[in-house]
């Protein structure tokens, strides 16, 4: 028997070896091992053995079965693990062709850089409030201390819709609306559409945008105006972007400044972007002037406040590098997928 | 305004003060340097030459060939046409590899045969002449030879260009900015008092003057110059002028021009032989009064306007421009100067009127000093000694009706310190002010009479603030009460629909608000449509942009329009845009927001629709309803459809009329929504609340029934949605079909079915009464047959 049973396992190791189905395997599994199997007949047969043999013949069979088993689970493996290479082989696919992607739209350019002015404001407690394009003269001029005849008017080329109505040239009366409406402390931005009669070319457009800011406490200083437009303009441009303020002239804000900010693309040595000079001017403000406050019923003896006007386009342009402002208006797709 | 840095030595010591320096130094104080020029920079190899020897050109008789010492060691040979040569003149000569103004280069060359190593210069290539010269500059005798002729000339002249703001009239002159000059240098400023060497006689027997109307000319002073020799002014004095871009013309003229750059005050000169009654009259001009101006154009005046008259007829336009019957010419002999003061805005108005905006009247319209008048015409006279150019009249006729008291205010340093930010010393405020003529005299400041700008501390806080150094302010952040900022629930709401859209597969546009009021016909928009009522723009730039839009569609048309002709396979675009709608009785027009939408490509009808239906979703409005509307002119009448919910109208969507895309020449089908945001503001509800997950399966049912074509799926929708069974979780549409096996006229809409019991597995005794019904249903109210 002894005998039997080693070439029931050198049969069974050689069967198994050569098995390339899991079917072949099952059958082989039946033929060896299964109740009409071979080691089953010789199992079977034990009976006829002497009680000394038996033990040992016993024990011989289950080393034989066992070895089987093992034999079969790993032949099993072998076989599944080769099957699923040859799967994973077959449903290669080509990457290198293109995705499936999903339609995509966006934002307009100068929105995108507006929300992210209007984050940077709201982080300092700013609100944002809007106002009507089409104006009273009042608001967009004679309060903010543009009478009639003042010569200022010359340099900003309004649209009338008659004597006492304008297109608003700049959005700052949504900043007296708000004075007359709100008691200090106000902190606001007010972005939006204004126009002036210019022909549209490279740098002009009748319609373009603002964001005006407008802060009224008691003591605010000048140096906290300072303070404010640095934080931003560090925000907007990076941590190393330093101020320059000139003086300047507005009717509605004395003393008033032009600011400069030290160009982000050449840090202030000079480039193409800034002309060569390191600076670009990115925005006008000053303090507002007392008489302003007067117009809107702030006691300019209690409070003092400070504005600042930032031309949207402008910061678009230098955040994309657009150097046509048509661009903006025409909307071509192509133009709009940029962003 | 221009300023030739050199004369600014007339009134202090600029030694070792770089042009960079000035520029930037200036700049920081206030005053805004656009750019210095020197025309030296536009000369190269251009030196004075002395001819030696002209002979005759053996091939051309207009043509000389000459000798021509340039300091080298051998004269040079230069061929020229010009007639004023003669053998010792002195000339600017061009040698070879030479560059004039305006980037002209000059190399040696042949003329008919013969060769020439350069060119003699006229004073219209050097640059120093606007018009054509008829022949070679000659310069005097003993101009040293071979010298640099930018030397010579005194071209070597930095000119610095200043952008002056409205407030600062007192800048508009050579003496102000060197004011300014000195004070952001920190060096003493002087200018001179004119001494004025006068006959015994008394101008008030040459010449009258009346003011008519003392709230157009507040102060006007005369003087009278006799036997007066027209002649040109010297070339110091041209060449300032000319630096500062004014054209000489005799000396009389020239000397009022260079008293309005010197002074800021602009003045003029009469033939007092041709002042009638030699008198002078200041008036509002009559309506329809006609006067030629000097520059030879007639001029029709009206009563806004102040002219200048004398006792028959108007000889001036105040503050603009001198009259043509009485010029000052060749032949004049007595002469009445003016330095007045009239009023800024009917100046301003008149020289708008008139188109004829001058150097004076820009002056005069930012609102001039007074005070400024008698300085000025004393050195205009001054100036007439010194040149020899005639007599001075003794005594100055000065009508000042409303004599100007220099302002006094508050000196309030602590108040300046809190509202900069600053701490600057009280003596250092006062020597900075000092050093602008502000004199401070206890707890007042007394502001010099050339500073109307300065009228309350804030004004006089940016002089300290400036002359200190803006860039001394020190930066701090606000202190004081808390604010919260951020955005308004609205504002949000437009931020989620923009960002919705977007995500939709939509571009953001921003187009013009106003348009073209034919625009309105292009989309259909019937004539009697209140639509057609604009808010009109006055001065448009064109008829194109005249009015205030009242709809969207045409925006969004034109875009669509640009891109479509740019050869664009596709564009899908939204603008969140502003109508504008007149209000009867109210001065402003309501503002209104609208969502537009418009895509040509690869889109139909549910596309636009899922977008707007998503759109919905997402702020919060569920129960809209989308209802074919036949009638809108603007849209295809089978594809179109209004949308309501809650009662309201939301709008409209479809497939844009084909006459409309014709209109804006799209050969493509168009799809658009129009969404009134107003009304979405009312509806919207950005509210969430969890549900819980349900616990138990869902069950599903496909129903597939056929109808009559023209049935709507929404009414099959209606149906299943009216079921008040509780456990229809969901239905969803999955199958439309049309042919021979439904049969003629048929369709077969599949919807498939959610079921769901929030306490139980469903079975089919609780699902099939609930199918049953809405088969029945469907059958009852829509002839709907189960397939």
């Amino acid at each position: 028997m002894k005998e039997k049973l080693a070439k029931i396992k050198s049969m069974a190791e050689e069967a198994l070896g050569s098995a390339k189905t899991l079917d072949t395997l099952e059958e082989l599994r039946v033929k060896f091992l299964g109740k009409k199997g071979e080691l089953t007949a010789v199992m079977k047969g034990m009976g006829a053995l002497s009680p000394e043999e038996r033990p040992k013949i016993g024990q011989l069979a289950n080393e034989v079965r066992d070895f089987i088993g093992t034999a079969l689970d790993e032949q099993k493996e072998k076989l599944l693990a080769a099957a699923e290479e040859q799967r994973i082989k077959d449903e290669t696919i080509d990457v290198t062709i293109p995705g499936n992607r999903p339609k995509k739209g966006g934002k307009h350019p100068l929105t995108s850089v507006l929300d992210d002015l209007k984050d940077i404001f709201i982080g300092m407690g700013f609100s944002i409030v809007d106002g009507p394009e089409v104006e009273l003269d009042y608001y967009n001029f004679e309060a903010l201390n543009i009478p009639k005849d003042h010569p200022a008017r010359d340099t900003q080329d309004t649209f009338y819709i008659n004597d006492n109505v304008v297109l608003r040239t700049q959005t700052s009366p949504v900043q007296v609306r708000t004075m007359e409406k709100q008691k200090p402390p106000i902190r606001i931005i007010s972005p939006g559409r204004v126009y002036r009669s210019d022909a549209v070319d490279a740098t002009h457009s009748p319609v373009f945008h603002q964001v005006e800011g407008l802060v009224i406490d008691k003591g605010i200083t000048m140096a906290d105006l300072k303070g404010t437009l640095e934080l931003f303009a560090k925000k907007l441009y990076g941590e190393n972007t330093r101020l320059r303020f000139r003086p300047h002239h507005f009717p509605f804000t004395e003393p008033s400044a032009e600011v400069d900010i030290s160009c982000f693309n050449c840090g202030g040595e000079g480039c193409r972007i800034c002309k060569g000079e390191g600076w670009i001017e990115i925005l006008g403000c000053g303090m507002v002037h007392p008489k302003v406050l007067k117009n809107c019923g702030i006691d300019p003896d209690v409070y003092s406040g400070f504005a600042f006007g930032i031309g949207l386009e402008r910061v678009t342009q230098f955040r994309y590098d657009v150097t046509d402002m048509r661009l903006y208006y025409e909307n071509d797709v192509r133009f709009l997928s940029q962003f | 305004m221009k300023l030739p840095l050199s004369w600014l030595k007339d009134y202090m010591n600029i030694d070792g003060i770089e042009p960079s320096e000035y520029m930037h130094k200036m700049t920081m104080s206030g005053s805004i340097v656009e750019g210095i020029e020197n025309a030296a920079s536009e000369f190269k190899n251009v030196v004075v030459g002395k001819i030696l020897k002209i002979e005759k050109h053996p091939d051309a008789d207009k043509l000389v060939v000459c000798q021509v010492d340039v300091g080298e060691d051998a004269p040079i040979q230069i061929v020229t046409g010009a007639k004023n040569v003669f053998e010792g003149a002195v000339v600017p000569v061009a040698k070879h590899k030479s560059t004039l103004p305006g980037g002209v280069k000059i190399t040696k060359g042949k003329l008919r045969g013969v060769e020439s190593f350069g060119m003699m210069c006229s004073t219209d290539e050097l640059g120093i002449s606007e018009e054509r010269a008829t022949g070679i500059l000659i310069l005097p005798d003993d101009t040293p030879v071979g010298e640099d002729i930018v030397k010579v000339l005194g071209l070597d002249e930095n000119i610095a260009e200043f952008e002056i703001t409205s407030n600062r009239p007192d800048c508009m002159s050579i003496i102000g900015l060197a004011r300014e000059t000195a004070a952001t240098f920190n060096r003493p400023f002087k200018v001179h008092t004119p001494v004025v060497k006068e006959n015994s006689e008394n101008a008030a027997d040459y010449a009258s003057v009346e003011i008519k109307n003392t709230d157009l000319c507040s102060r006007y002073v005369g003087r009278v110059v006799k036997n007066v020799k027209i002649a040109p002014s010297p070339e110091w004095m041209q060449r300032r002028l000319k630096a500062c871009g004014i054209r000489a013309i005799n000396n009389v003229v020239d000397i009022t021009n260079y008293i309005m750059l010197e002074y800021g005050q602009p003045m003029h000169a009469y033939d007092l032989d041709h002042v009638e009654g030699r008198k002078i009259i200041v008036r509002n001009a009559e309506d329809n009064e006609k006067l030629e101006t000097l520059d030879d154009q007639p001029r029709t005046l009206n009563s806004s306007m102040i002219v200048i008259a004398d006792e028959k007829r108007a000889i001036g336009v105040a503050g603009v421009m001198g009259g043509a019957n009485s010029e000052v010419c060749d032949a004049t002999t007595t002469v009445l100067f003016e330095s007045a003061t009239f009023n800024a805005a009917a100046v301003r108005k008149g020289a708008k009127a008139l188109g004829m905006r001058t150097d004076a009247s820009a002056l005069f319209e930012k609102g001039l000093d007074t005070e400024n008048c008698l300085n000025a015409i004393n050195r205009a006279c001054e100036l007439m000694n010194e040149l020899g150019a005639g007599e001075v009249v003794g005594g100055v006729i000065d009508e000042y009706p409303n004599k100007k008291r220099a302002k006094v205010l508050p000196f309030e340093p602590e108040k300046m310190n809190k509202f900069l930010g600053m701490e600057i010393s009280e003596a250092d405020m006062i020597e900075m002010l000092a050093r602008l003529e502000f004199q401070v005299d206890g707890g007042h400041i007394h502001i010099p009479t050339f500073r109307a700008d300065i009228e309350g501390m804030a004004d006089i806080a940016e002089e300290v603030a400036r002359i200190y150094g803006y860039e001394k302010i020190p930066t701090t952040l606000m202190r004081g009460e808390m604010v919260a900022g951020g955005k308004t629930p609205l504002q949000k709401l437009e931020d989620t629909v923009r960002t919705e859209l977007s995500e939709s597969g939509l571009y953001e546009i921003i187009t013009y608000s106003f348009i073209d009021p034919k625009e309105n016909a292009m989309v259909r928009i019937p004539a009697d449509d209140s639509r057609n009522n604009f808010v009109r723009i006055t001065n448009p730039l064109g008829e194109e942009n005249s009015v205030m839009r009242t709809d969207m569609t045409s925006s969004v048309m034109k875009i669509l329009r640009t891109n479509y002709t740019r050869r664009n396979p596709q564009a899908a675009v939204f603008e969140i845009g502003t109508v504008f709608t007149p209000v009867e009785g109210e001065p402003l027009p309501d503002e209104t927001k609208t969502i537009a939408v418009g895509m040509y490509g690869e889109y139909d009808f549910y596309d636009v629709k899922g977008i707007v239906e998503n759109l919905l979703d997402t702020v919060g409005i569920h129960d809209y309803e989308f209802t074919a509307c036949r009638d809108n002119p603007t849209f295809h009448g089978g594809r179109c459809a209004s949308v309501s919910a809650k009662g309201k109208n939301l709008g409209i969507i479809g497939q844009i009329h084909p006459a409309v895309c014709t209109n804006f020449k799209i050969d493509a089908e168009v799809f658009a929504a129009f969404i009134d945001f107003e009304v979405i503001a009312e509806l919207f509800d950005m509210s969430k609340h969890y549900k819980p997950l349900p616990k138990f399966p869902a069950v599903t049912r496909d129903i597939a029934v056929t109808v009559n074509k023209d049935v709507e799926v929404g009414e099959i929708v209606k149906i299943i949605k009216a079921q008040k069974s509780g456990i229809i979780e969901d239905y969803k549409l999955f199958d439309i079909y049309e042919g021979i096996q439904v049969g003629h006229g048929k369709k077969s809409v599949a919807f498939s079915i959610t079921f769901r019991g929030s306490d139980k597995t469903l079975a089919d005794d609780d699902v099939n009464p609930v199918t049953d019904k809405i088969l029945k249903e469907l059958e009852e109210k829509l002839g709907a047959q189960l397939r």
